[in-house]
Parts: C-alpha cells; structure tokens; sequence
C-alpha cells in the first residue's frame, strides 16, 4: 500500500494512494458539502457543491472523483467556492419546486440542510416551475419528480448495492428526469424488489414510501454503507 | 431617538407568518417601546399605506393585481423592506399553481366544478383584483434588504432578526435557526 501525502487547507495529511480528496478531506477533519455523494456507492461528480480549488490547477475540480496526489495543495474554503457552492443550491430550488413547508422530508432533507449551511436566504434565480410527474403506482412507494435533483443516488444504490437496475436517467437538460424500467410506471417494473433502497438514498423527500406525510420522511442512510461494509469486510454488526 | 416607523403587509400568504409575529407575545411591549405600528392588518386599522415607512414586513407572495400595486406602493414609501416567510421569500404554496400553466384550470377547479348550482367565475373590474399569470415571490418584483425564511418564521426567530433593526442594526441572518426553510 503506497501512501501520498498532501495539505487540505493548510492541514497536513497522509493517505492511500488512490484516496479521493473528500475522502482525504474527512481524515483532515474538513468538511466539503456535498449532495450527490452516498457513502457506499460510487461517485459520479453531479453536483458540483464539492468543488474545490487545486495549487496550480486552473479549474476548480470536483473533490468526490479526484484522486489525491503526491504534493497537492488543496482549498476548500475560498470567497470564490462559497459563492460557486451557494449559487448552486439557489439553482438547485429554482431549477425545481420544492415546497419545504408542504414536504414529507422537512426537516429531514439534505437540500434543506445544505442551503442552511451555504447561507441561502432566498435564490437570485427566476424560478422555472417546471410541470413535473408524480409516479405512485407502486403498492409501497412514490416519486415525486418536482422534488428530484437529478443526484442519481437513487439510481447507483438500485444498480450497485441491490443488483435490480430499476432506475435510470432519460432526456436532457430541463427535459432529463430518473425513470424506472423503460420508463414505465414505477408499479408495472418486475425488476424492483420492493427493497427500499433508493428511498433510504435519496436526498430530498422526492422518493418516498406511501403513507407519509409532511415531515414524517424516516430514512435508514446507514443501512446503505453497512450492506457494502457487511459484503467487502465480511463485518455484519451495526 | 425617533421611534421606528414599523409596517407588516399581508400579500399571498396564509397569514400565519402575522400569526408568529402575535406569537412574540410580551416581547411585543418592547416593539412599542421602539416602534410605531404605521400600517399592519393585526396592528392597525388604517387602510392606506403611509409615507416614510422606516422598516415593512412583507408576508405573502405576489398573486393578483392588488398585491401588485401594493407591493410598488410599499417599496417607494419603505426604507427597509423585509420579505417575511417563505411565501414572500419563494412564492411556496400559493405557487403552485404556477405548474398550472395559467390560472383558468385554479379558477375552473375552485369556482365552477367545486360551485354549488349558481358557479360563476368572479368578474368584478376595481372591485375584485384579478389574479396574476404567475404567482412570483417579492424579490422578483422589487429589491428586497432582508429575507426572514421559514413556514412560518418562528416567534424567536422574528425576534432575532427584527430585534437590531428596532436599535439600527443589521441582524446575522445564519444558520438553522435563522435560515431553515419550511
């Protein structure tokens, strides 16, 4: 096992060659904001709120599909990122509707909390309010895509982790949305196993089980990185 | 000093962001300490919006022609202007019916198929205002000099953002318990 060194704001670290800089990041004790990224499956750069700034680098590269290096000088606090980071989330609730004070995971919402915590107080953006589905022909669960950010979480946990492939990603642009099957209503998928993966993946309450109403959204994150702990480490314990 | 001349609006909103500010409790005896209640749908009867407004809480989106006109009338005459909860801040629930298209499926819906025997649209020019295309939140409209979010901005956190501006301060509008939407 080769070991590379490198300094994240200033604060030395040593890590696994082949480590990503998020992942280089939380063994500096710094945090990047992400929303795309899901301990447990892979990563695929969407979102862009892990952008950080490299010594020498002329563009700002996103730290989840970075590889850490030999010597890197790595920021990630900077006016330039703060404002990169806040003006993607005021583009993410633009881009969509989301109404937190009608929506099952307020409070319990990861776009929520990233807007606290990029100081968002409203966006400067035109909102677009798209016409968007809601899919609810599956016996235990539902999608609403006008709260969708398009992470595909949803889509890597059915992939990666249960085997199924239900989800995926259709169109382009404004037109792109997660589809199931070949894009069938969600209830007429043989291929889902019901498992409930991808509502424990997913960031907002745009996937959700049926029942639950404003606020009540109760995911199991965890239950995500221990299944591929439990298969990679044999470790089946919580 | 001179008391603040405080202003609340109520636009598009369910009006429960007034009803959080009525929630402030006895901490309103110290608003009256510091202000003077120019304008305000639970705080005065007056029904013209007055001149040289110091600070207005704006609740509500901006969904018909009235609030239109309003809303130019309070920013000409305000010094500060406060988009107050989310509706002002990001148009929410009135909002959406802008997924609609327009607002003849809102109309359609509300007063002719939910109607009893008599449905009719309402058409009332200079009496009733008609409503907008687009509901759009104030910012879209106006400039705005601070945002208090939230569904409904909690007592607490009204008194925390309105608190330095009643002494000529300007309030750190961060974190969860300042900034949390919904």
């Amino acid at each position: 096992m080769s070991v590379v060194t490198l300094k994240i704001n200033d604060i030395d670290v040593a890590v696994e060659a082949g480590t990503t800089l998020l992942d280089a990041a939380k063994e500096a004790g710094v945090r990047i904001p992400t929303l795309c990224h899901l301990d447990g499956v892979s990563d695929v750069g969407a979102c862009r709120l892990c952008l950080v700034q490299i010594e020498g680098i002329p563009k700002l590269l996103p730290a989840c599909v970075t590889e850490a290096t030999e010597g890197m000088n790595v920021t990630t606090e900077t006016p330039e990122l703060q404002e990169y980071r806040r003006m993607v989330v005021e583009m993410l609730f633009a881009e969509g509707n989301h109404v937190c004070a009608v929506c099952v995971a307020n409070e319990h919402c990861e776009l929520q909390d990233v807007a606290i915590e990029v100081g968002m107080d409203h966006t400067r953006f035109t909102y677009r309010f798209p016409e968007r589905e809601v899919d609810i022909s599956h016996p235990q669960f539902g999608i609403d895509h006008n709260r969708c950010i398009l992470c595909t979480r949803c889509v890597r946990v059915c992939d990666e982790i249960e085997g199924a492939h239900v989800w995926d990603v259709s169109g382009r642009g404004p037109a792109a949305k997660v589809i199931t099957g070949l894009n069938q209503p969600w209830g007429d998928v043989d291929a889902c196993t019901a498992c409930g993966k991808c509502v424990d993946a997913c960031p907002t309450g745009s996937i959700f089980r049926k029942g639950t109403t404003v606020a009540e959204i109760d995911r199991d994150r965890g239950k995500l990185d221990f299944l591929v702990t439990a298969r990679e480490e044999k470790k089946w314990t919580r | 000093m001179d008391k603040v001349k405080l202003a609340t609006v109520w636009l598009a909103g369910c009006s429960g962001c007034h009803m959080s500010f009525l929630d402030l409790d006895e901490w309103l005896f110290e608003v009256a300490k510091f202000a003077d209640i120019v304008y305000s749908p639970v705080g005065s009867d007056l029904k013209d919006y007055p001149e040289d407004v110091d600070v207005c809480l704006v609740e509500g989106a901006v969904a018909n022609e009235e609030n239109l006109e309003l809303i130019y009338t309070v920013r000409e005459r305000t010094k500060l202007l406060i988009s107050f909860g989310d509706c002002a801040v990001t148009a929410n629930v009135p909002a959406m019916r802008n997924m609609l298209g327009s607002t003849e499926p809102v109309l359609k819906r509300c007063y002719l198929e939910l109607g009893d025997e008599t449905s009719q649209l309402p058409h009332e020019p200079g009496i009733v205002p008609e409503l907008l295309d687009r509901v759009r939140p104030v910012h879209e409209l106006v400039s705005v000099d601070l945002f208090i979010p939230g569904c409904p901005p909690s007592a607490p956190r009204i008194q925390a953002a309105i608190e330095p501006l009643l002494k000529g301060e300007k309030p750190v509008m961060e974190g969860r318990e300042m900034l949390k939407f919904g």
